[in-house]
């Protein structure tokens, strides 16, 4: 049994090197990596739209991996080590897991490659040459700052419900969550974890793992607890539809103001639609096809991508979309934001 | 021998049927009695369960929970897994087990909304190919396993993927949003409409019961009269017991078994349909823990994983212990893995309850 196994695998082996060994003498070209979270999510549906694009244009030769779900580390180990192996020159990575992964960036980079952080930062950011991301608490701040605005005075007596990401609390849903309540006006606990706040405004936090199913559930919860809600952030758009069906379940959906981030193409289509009140929109096309020419100029005279002056990574740009704009808060409307819109 | 033996043999006959009858009577002491009952009514552990943690939470969180609109919200919460559990209780108890259900669910909610908008087909037309979908997926998990002999496990595990996999391919991953289903295909959100019982003027508060629950309870009662008083219902539990026994007295097994598993698609493209009435719109991306949380309800309901013994009655049991745990838990402001560990253990504890049961003789 053991030979068997043994001679299958040399022989499948030898089939790959094989196949694999005519590929890489055709194309004396760079080759890049795209490896992201999933690929059935729009916005790295988008990413990996914006680097294919990019990468053609280069003449580079891209190829793109992807977890089975969002959480799936094993996969893109395993998408590193084959892209090690495949002598790439660059890697991006929208990791799953921000701080296991770094063991494998480092492989990489000692072998050579420049690795990219996409859109998730990894702990600690500079375990990647480097970083292009949304500013997600700026991304937060916005949507704060809008319904604060909103509400006017109000706003001292609003009831929030806080519909966030996981129990894990990955960064992107902290950072989305707590800018959110730095914009509104309410005092952070520690910023690097949601539901420390002590604010009576805050009815409460719970979970929506960013589809509309965890959303709706999230709201009828929090509406048990208190049916008076009037402000509800979300973290991504899928979360905020559900969210509007269980107000619209009870009848109040008029009279609650959701706020979201992401900026895809069915949530800005939401707003016209007076589902949500403002989103702040990301731009995964753009990271992605920056991420490209770092790695084109890297391969070309080793060249490492700079930061945006006064922060860690480089800063993609996030813009408030929303069709009533409020004093004192930059927005666009929402056919600028269709226009840029991915997914 | 001597005359003395003989007489010692006499009086240890005449001791020993004493023994016996005294052995037999502690046989039916409390215990015993308990266990031949929950062996009778295997859905009566899960129901007892409820009521405790309806009157725990009850007490702790008082009438914030223990509201009409509170309890039918755990019902609303509950209603698509009670739907996809349903199709579940049906192939465990053919000692089967379906990993697909979530997947055929999410892919037959994708094809009712696509077939609308992406073909412009009339809504009920669309409904109807999704349904005759999920209902295909069954069947080919029926067939492997009735005809190919393949074990359920491996081929529900394959169909999982594959069903998922073309379920993003075909929809691209695209959401249909709710005010174009509103707007366009409102038929597809039958499964949201609401009955409001005591709401008050602006219509809140009060007991809200929507069409998917009240499918949910319809469901179950006529499967639960089918699987009792029909011959078909019957030959589903022989073949779970004893395949075997079950061909020789006469049950046409293959064709019981592909049956079941084209009705658990069925049943699970009606899940489907329940969903987008649930979420308001189609979203491939749902459903995903569905089997886990199918297969969790009825095992906390009592049926068996061995096949041929639980009442689907018990499934609905324990999928509202689930909902009635995760709500309670929220209010309290607990923690969501404290759901998670209390759910794990009610499992374990479920499983083994039923161990204990199966060491009664019917």
């Amino acid at each position: 049994m053991k030979k068997i196994l043994i001679a299958a695998c040399a022989a499948a082996l030898v089939s790959t090197t094989a196949m694999v060994a005519p590929a890489l003498a055709a194309s004396h070209s760079i080759t890049a990596c795209l490896i992201t979270k999933t690929d059935t999510n729009p916005f790295f549906v988008k990413m990996k739209e914006g680097a294919a694009a990019k990468a053609e244009e280069l003449g580079i030769d891209l190829k793109t991996f992807a977890g089975k779900v969002d959480g799936d580390h094993e996969t893109q180990v395993a998408a590193i080590e084959t892209c090690i192996a495949d002598g790439a020159k660059g890697i991006l990575l929208t990791a799953s897991d921000t701080s296991s992964i770094v063991s494998s960036v480092q492989q990489a980079r000692d072998a050579g490659l420049v690795v990219i952080a996409l859109d998730t930062p990894l702990e600690p950011i500079d375990s990647a040459d480097a970083t292009f991301a949304t500013d997600n608490f700026l991304a937060g701040e916005l949507i704060g700052k809008w319904a604060a605005a909103k509400l006017g005075d109000e706003a001292a007596n609003a009831k929030i419900a806080m519909l966030d990401l996981a129990v894990s609390q990955p960064s992107v849903g902290v950072l989305r969550d707590q800018g959110f309540l730095q914009g509104f006006g309410i005092e952070l606990g520690d910023p690097t974890k949601w539901g420390d706040e002590t604010d009576p405004r805050i009815v409460g936090n719970d979970i929506t793992a960013g589809n509309e199913e965890g959303g709706r559930k999230a709201m009828e919860n929090l509406l048990v607890k208190d049916p008076e809600v009037n402000v509800v952030y979300t973290i991504n758009e899928p979360a905020a539809a559900g969210a509007y069906e269980a107000l619209k379940a009870i009848g109040r959906e008029r009279d609650v103001l959701i706020v979201s981030v992401d900026g895809g193409c069915p949530g800005v289509q939401n707003i016209a639609d007076g589902v949500i009140g403002a989103t702040s929109q990301q731009y995964p096309l753009l990271m992605a096809s920056k991420g490209i020419e770092a790695i084109a100029a890297w391969a070309k005279d080793g060249t490492k991508p700079a930061t945006t002056p006064g922060k860690e990574f480089f800063d993609t740009g996030v813009a408030l979309v929303t069709d009533t704009p409020v004093d004192g808060v930059e927005s666009i409307s929402v056919e600028e934001g269709k226009a840029l819109c991915w997914g | 021998m001597s005359k003395q033996d003989t007489q010692d043999f006499e009086a240890a006959a005449a001791s020993s049927p004493q023994s016996v009858v005294e052995f037999s009577e502690e046989r039916h002491g409390l215990f015993e009695r308990i266990q031949h009952v929950l062996h009778q009514t295997p859905a009566l552990v899960p129901l007892v369960v409820l009521m405790i943690s309806l009157a725990v939470f009850g007490i702790l969180l008082g009438s914030k929970f223990f509201s009409p609109f509170a309890l039918t919200l755990i019902l609303q919460q509950v209603a698509i897994v009670g739907i996809v559990g349903a199709a579940q209780s049906l192939v465990i108890l053919t000692a089967g087990i379906d990993l697909s259900v979530g997947a055929i669910m999410v892919l037959s909610s994708v094809v009712m909304g696509q077939f609308t908008f992406r073909y412009g087909l009339p809504v009920e037309v669309a409904i109807g190919c999704g349904l005759l979908v999920g209902t295909f997926c069954g069947f080919i998990n029926g067939w492997l396993i009735a005809i190919m002999k393949l074990p359920p496990f491996i081929v529900t595990l394959g169909m999982w993927q594959i069903v998922l996999a073309t379920n993003f391919l075909y929809s691209a991953n695209e959401t249909i949003r709710s005010q174009e289903i509103a707007t366009e295909a409102p038929l597809l959100q039958l499964f949201g409409w609401t009955f409001k019982v005591g709401a008050d003027e602006s219509g809140r508060g009060g007991a809200n019961f929507t069409v998917g629950v009240i499918f949910m309870v319809v469901l179950i009662c006529v499967l639960a009269y089918v699987l009792k008083q029909t011959a078909w219902g019957r030959h589903v539990y022989a073949v779970g017991d004893d395949p075997e026994a079950a061909e020789l007295s006469g049950v046409q097994v293959k064709r019981t078994l592909i049956s079941v598993y084209m009705l658990s698609g069925l049943i699970c493209a009606f899940a489907g349909w329940a969903l987008i009435g649930r979420i308001g719109s189609v979203s491939p991306t749902s459903g995903q823990l569905a089997n886990i949380e199918s297969i969790t309800a009825v095992v906390i309901g009592g049926i068996s994983l061995f096949g041929g013994r639980g009442s689907i009655a018990g499934m609905l049991f324990g999928a509202l212990i689930v909902g009635v745990f995760t709500l309670g838990l929220r209010l309290l402001g607990a923690d969501a893995q404290w759901t998670y560990l209390l759910i794990g253990a009610l499992i374990i504890g479920a499983v083994a309850v039923d161990q204990w049961i199966r060491k009664v003789a019917s």
